[in-house]
């Protein structure tokens, strides 16, 4: 009974603390006030428009917790916001549930679709489905090639082999001779198409390495590996934000000099830029990619415009480097780049 | 419903007072429905049912109702052979992989041979038979846990996916085998679908009921079933006893093989090209149906009913929570929790019934 009370007061005294501790040490900078405070200059959220509020869903292959995605369905929100409509999104990394969760949205009969096709031929299906139903649809990031032959009304999204050969000549204009290209996904069709491109247009020698993506003890052990047992690489281009900067600490480790590049964008990468820790980014824009596809439905409902004159909108690749990272470190901590 | 008692064994109570054959039949049959493994998953699936008709505007509709039984299916064709392998005391965490092995395999052959497409199909189930004989084998000799083989099957599966599509390929999903011969009929036994009004009945409905209704007959009218209750129970008395363990547990992982065959051939035929990368986790799904259905942990209790129930519960609170429109960042934690739900709900149902007998 005695060490039950003896407990109950210890347990009181550390929750005491940890309280005081919290109230006392307050962060001037930072935080969820400045977070807040940035929200409320941004956009007041009303609609622009009177027309019908109608329902646009959005179905992606992106896997749980996906900072890329993120930002496309923030884009995708906002214009939803203005555009009056009532935006619903899902997504499954796996094929054949990312089919059933189209399918759910054609049974709740929804105004718009939004689809992601990493996978094309099993989306073919359900996607002539939505188009018997009478839903238009628009196809977003990934499957460009298949995107008019299902009968889509415009793709949007950055064709990676374009990027690739972006980032290629970019390295050229660098004076680079030898580049790594870190694949952080083994079995992605984008990403490989993203280090072809790349090899196309180099004109030193281009190397790849899988590397281990949900895993980032691994991956920053393999680059390091990799910078010390060739030093003559002068380049790593990493594929994805969240990898620039543990190709950093890579680097620091190995006692490398090889200039870090990356594709797609975030805060850490935007500060890289800044402080010049990564060289350059090759951005595709996704907060563009979620705007313009929920834009774009609402036009084609009431207007029966359609963009893109059956090719591609493409939104990158942007490259940015030092210059423009100022700006952008601003956009990426409010989640629109 | 089966009207045999499932050979579990129950232990023996003070016989029950003789007051009246009426009173005595009707408490038997209370029991009876007490002691059955699915017992709680049915009333697990009947709440999750009704709580989506309310929350969910669409879920009631025809064609929702069929892509939800149509999500439950592709869990529900593994989840039976996994069901009876922990009834029989193992588990497979390679089953997820599989599938996508098995249909690769189809692919791959069909097309590098220029094969008629139902010679892949034979091949592969060839094959993926073998996968299984081999974890089957390698637990039998080696005595080590299941768990520890079937992860390294799950490793050694992924790999070879990923390294034989990309060898042969020179891609990450295989090439379109569609305009080959025999892929039309093919796709009519994997992956067609009868149009019932304006509703699609996928035949992996079929195919999922079948199988639950095979695994159902074996456990409960066979010598096998009593085989695979009486390994999970006490291997060490089962064979004692003169039951051939070791055959059987290898033909429990075979049967998860050949299930393995009919959903790989499913997805291959459906969307023709296969993506390599692809079933990794799925393995999990297929145990939590099982277990969200009676299958206990421990082996020896158990039923394929129970597993089919699993598979559609998850098969609706999947597409329910689509349904409803809410937020799917949350979907994961509700799996969990209905997990737990069903399992401690089937924890208390046996207790009761237990106590009752």
């Amino acid at each position: 009974m005695a060490r039950v009370r003896r407990r109950g007061r210890v347990v009181g005294a550390v929750l005491a603390a940890v309280l005081g501790v919290s109230l006392a040490g307050c962060s001037s900078t930072g935080g969820l006030r400045a977070e807040q405070e940035r929200a409320g200059r941004a956009a007041g959220g009303k609609a622009a428009v009177n027309t019908p509020r109608w329902t646009f869903a959005m179905v992606t292959h992106s896997g749980d917790g996906d900072t890329f995605w993120d930002i496309v369905q923030n884009g995708a929100q906002q214009a939803a916001v203005k555009d009056n409509i009532k935006f619903v999104y899902g997504h499954d990394k796996e094929a054949q549930r990312q089919s059933e969760l189209v399918q759910s949205y054609i049974d709740q009969k929804v105004d718009g679709l939004i689809v992601s096709l990493a996978k094309p031929s099993a989306m073919k299906d359900v996607i002539a489905k939505a188009e018997k139903a009478g839903i238009p649809v628009i196809t977003v990031n990934s499957g460009a090639e298949a995107s008019k032959a299902f009968g889509a009304l415009s793709h949007i999204g950055q064709d990676e082999t374009v990027a690739g050969e972006a980032v290629g000549e970019e390295l050229n204009k660098r004076g680079r001779k030898k580049a790594l290209c870190v694949l952080h996904e083994q079995g992605n069709v984008g990403h490989e198409q993203r280090c072809d491109g790349a090899e196309k247009t180099f004109k030193g020698d281009l190397q790849k390495l899988y590397v281990e993506g949900t895993n980032m003890p691994d991956v920053q052990s393999s680059i390091e590996s990799k910078l010390q047992s060739d030093s003559s690489i002068d380049a790593v281009v990493t594929l994805g934000a969240p990898f620039a900067p543990t190709a950093v600490k890579a680097k620091e480790q190995a006692g490398s000099k090889a200039e870090i590049d990356t594709f797609d964008l975030n805060a850490q990468v935007a500060t890289g830029l800044k402080d010049g820790s990564l060289g350059f980014a090759v951005d595709q824009q996704p907060y563009l990619q979620g705007y313009e596809a929920v834009d774009l439905l609402w036009l084609y409902k009431y207007n029966s415009d359609v963009l893109g004159g059956g090719k591609p909108v493409l939104t990158g690749p942007q490259v940015i480097t030092k210059k423009d990272a100022a700006a952008l470190q601003e956009y990426t901590k409010r989640g629109t780049r | 419903m089966s009207h045999t008692d499932a050979p579990t064994p129950v232990p023996a109570g003070p016989p029950a007072k003789v007051t009246g054959d009426e009173r005595l039949l009707h408490r038997s049959l209370a029991r009876r429905l007490m002691g059955r493994p699915e017992l709680g998953s049915v009333v697990g699936a009947a709440a999750v049912f009704v709580f989506f008709s309310i929350v969910a505007e669409p879920f009631l509709r025809a064609s929702s109702l069929s892509t939800v039984l149509y999500a439950s299916s592709t869990i529900g064709i593994m989840a039976v052979p996994v069901a009876l392998l922990m009834i029989g005391g193992e588990f497979d965490l390679s089953a997820g992989v599989m599938v996508v092995s098995s249909a690769l395999i189809s692919s791959m052959f069909s097309y590098q041979m220029t094969a008629n497409t139902w010679v892949g199909v034979g091949v592969s189930l060839l094959v993926t038979l073998a996968i299984g004989a081999f974890n089957g084998l390698l637990l039998t000799r080696t005595k080590l846990p299941s768990f520890i083989i079937t992860l390294g099957t799950f490793f050694m599966l992924t790999g070879l996916n990923l390294g034989f599509t990309k060898l042969i390929d020179g891609t990450v999903s295989t090439k379109s085998i569609a305009d080959m011969e025999g892929f039309d009929s093919a796709r009519e036994v994997f992956a067609s679908h009868l149009t019932l009004g304006s509703v699609d009945i996928q035949i992996t409905i079929l195919w999922w009921i079948v199988l639950v209704a095979l695994a159902t007959w074996i456990l409960l009218r066979t010598r096998v079933g009593n085989w695979i209750f009486a390994v999970g129970g006490n291997a060490d008395a089962a064979r004692a006893v003169g039951v051939p363990v070791t055959k059987t547990k290898i033909g429990l992982y075979m049967g998860v093989a050949f299930a393995a065959w009919v959903s790989g051939q499913h997805l291959l035929f459906s969307y023709d090209a296969i993506q390599s990368g692809d079933g990794v986790g799925n393995e999990f799904l297929y145990i939590i149906a099982a277990a969200v259905g009676g299958c206990l942990m421990t082996g020896g209790f158990g039923s394929a009913i129970g597993a089919a129930v699993g598979a559609f519960i998850f098969g609706m609170a999947s597409k329910g929570i689509v349904y409803a429109q809410w937020n799917p960042d949350w979907y994961k934690f509700f799996l969990g929790a209905m997990l737990l739900l069903a399992t401690l709900l089937n924890a208390w149902v046996r207790k009761r019934a237990e106590e009752k007998a």
